[in-house]
């Protein structure tokens, strides 16, 4: 599904930051990425998602070499793929409604197609009661969640969740990864970047990721 | 995904009424992150001067058309007095031989009051002109469609009145259509100058409005929004603010021209009225050159949209 290889990284003319990562995610799997903080978690995932250019090595997503690839072909491979951005990037003029259906609406589907099914996710997620809000009125654990039921309401085939649970109580912690458990069974490959040893011990089957010294190993 | 069974079991079935009441869909620009009120300032400015530029081409063009029809089918025939000669039969000698060649309409004599009255605005009134050598004007009318060359006349005519002097007015034609095209011609560059402005103006607000909006356009793109999807949304805004730019520009040309219009019915009660009213017909623009300002209205609104989605197209196929 995705596959690095000797993928090195610098940002400008500085240091690089990752330094010969070669992994692959297969579908269906489930893994953590972790390292502390400033190790490059984000900037591994943006490589993932092809926001990001590697200055060296091979990605190949859904068996596609990255670095030919059309921007037709990219918006079509960002459909097959939920992110849930550290920071969020939820759009403060749209209603957390508007945000969490936004993937859908710029396929160009008609609302009512959606409606239903955002609303229902919004639900699951705890949002109900806060559909018709604006982002910068919720609460920080409210639009991790915002931001992860956008990331959800596509189906993805792969889910790359940064820090998702760092703004919630360690109750909603364990709820939200119980939902991306629920997602990996239906068949969605999820990679969670995290710190929170506490969450990672509760999925001790799980495959780690660990960047440290700018490299990466892997624990099966 | 999620299995249907276990979302039933954590929440209740969707009621539908209750949750509907969801505001129309929000833009995905938003409004206030554009300089809409100078863009529609500057829009409106350029359609007014594009309108004026195009109304008052249309006007010169008409009334140019208008002289040339009635010009070009008349000639004079100028026949001088010329000492020991009968004046008076001179000119009717050439008024028959006028008469008797093919496509002439009408031939008309002016007597000699008639033509030293049409020296008047010259030499004043209360002048005994009797005694000055006036030339005497025939006027010739051609038939509609006749092509009648001026030197079957000539010669028709002089055969008879040696002295006579045809005018078939070419010098003035000539002019007549150098001025208009010249009207033409300035009017096009004007134009050309306005829309480049336009183009320019457009693209500053363009430019502006993708980089107060850089957040969001890259957020789209990483939800899967494609460029051409993307740029649309601009479009959308960018058309309103043209169209509305262009409806005030353009109103406020076609309120020129009713005034000027009814200025000059009123104007044409006066005494220089008359001669505006030969020149230049009257300033009514017709119902085509209202038209052709609605257009250019509309046209401003079009222009400013597409111009800003191909410049927001071509600055997102940059990025990666
Ligand atoms: N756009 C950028 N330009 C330059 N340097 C950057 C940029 N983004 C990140 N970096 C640097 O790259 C390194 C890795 O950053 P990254 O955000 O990937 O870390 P991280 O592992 O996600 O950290 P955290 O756990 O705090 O989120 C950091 O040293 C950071 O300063
Ligand atoms: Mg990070």
């Amino acid at each position: 599904m995705v596959r690095f290889e000797n993928v090195g990284l610098r940002y400008g003319m500085g240091a690089e930051i990752l330094r010969d990562i070669s992994f692959e995610i297969e579908p269906h799997s489930f893994q953590f990425l972790t390292g502390p903080s400033g190790a490059g978690k984000t900037t591994l995932l943006r490589l993932i998602l092809l926001s990001l250019k590697p200055t060296r090595g091979l990605i190949t997503l859904f068996d596609a070499d990255a670095a030919h690839l059309s921007k037709d072909m990219i918006t079509d491979l960002r459909r097959r793929i939920g992110v849930v951005f550290q920071d969020f990037r939820l759009l403060d003029h749209l209603t957390t409604y508007e945000n969490v259906a936004l993937p859908l609406r710029v396929q160009g589907r008609a609302e009512f197609s959606y409606r239903a099914e955002v609303v229902e996710l919004l639900r699951w997620v705890g949002l109900g009661d806060h559909m018709h809000v604006l982002p910068p009125v919720l609460s920080g654990g409210e639009k991790q969640r915002a931001a992860i039921a956008r990331a959800l309401i596509v189906r993805p085939e792969l889910l790359l969740a940064d820090e998702p649970t760092g703004n919630v109580d360690p109750t909603l912690a364990r709820r939200l990864l119980r939902l991306f458990a629920e997602l990996h069974k239906s068949g969605t490959a999820v990679v969670i970047a995290t710190h929170d040893l506490a969450l990672m011990d509760q999925f001790e089957s799980a495959r780690r990721l660990v960047l440290g010294d700018n490299r990466l190993h892997i624990y099966e | 995904m999620l299995a249907q069974s276990e979302r039933h079991q954590n929440f209740d079935p969707l009621e539908d009424e209750e949750e509907l009441d969801l505001r129309a869909e929000q833009p995905l620009v938003p409004a206030a992150s554009i300089s809409g009120r100078a863009l529609i300032t500057v829009v409106a400015i350029m359609t007014f001067l594009a309108s004026l530029t195009a109304g008052t081409a249309m006007l010169v063009g008409s009334a140019a058309q208008g002289w040339r029809g009635a010009v070009s089918r008349e000639m004079t025939i100028q026949v001088m007095p010329v000492a020991g000669h009968d004046l008076e039969a001179d000119v009717a000698n050439a008024v028959a031989a006028a008469r008797g060649i093919q496509g002439i309409a009408d031939v008309y004599a002016y007597t000699k009051e008639q033509s030293e009255q049409l020296l008047q605005p010259w030499l004043g009134t209360g002048l005994d002109l009797s005694a000055l050598p006036v030339p005497r004007l025939i006027v010739v009318k051609l038939k509609r469609d006749a092509r009648l060359d001026t030197d079957t006349l000539r010669k028709a005519v002089t055969d008879k009145v040696p002295d006579a002097m045809i005018d078939d007015h070419r010098l003035w034609l000539e002019r007549l259509s150098i001025m208009a095209e010249t009207v033409v011609a300035i009017a096009t560059v004007i134009f050309i100058l306005v829309m480049i402005a336009m183009v320019l103006a457009v693209g500053f607000a363009t430019r502006g409005a993708m980089a107060g909006n850089r957040e969001i356009i890259e957020v789209l793109h990483l939800v899967g929004a494609a460029d051409g999807y993307i740029s649309r949304q601009f479009q959308r805004h960018f058309f309103r603010l043209g169209l509305r730019g262009g409806v005030i520009g353009g109103g406020a040309a076609i309120v020129v021209f009713l005034f000027a219009d009814s200025l000059s019915l009123l104007l044409r009660a006066t005494a220089g009225g008359d001669e505006m009213q030969a020149m230049f017909g009257s300033f009514a623009l017709s119902a085509k050159g209202y038209g052709a300002i609605v257009l250019i209205a509309c046209t401003m609104g079009f222009f400013t949209g597409i111009v800003s989605r191909t410049i927001v197209f071509r600055h997102l196929r940059g990025l990666t």
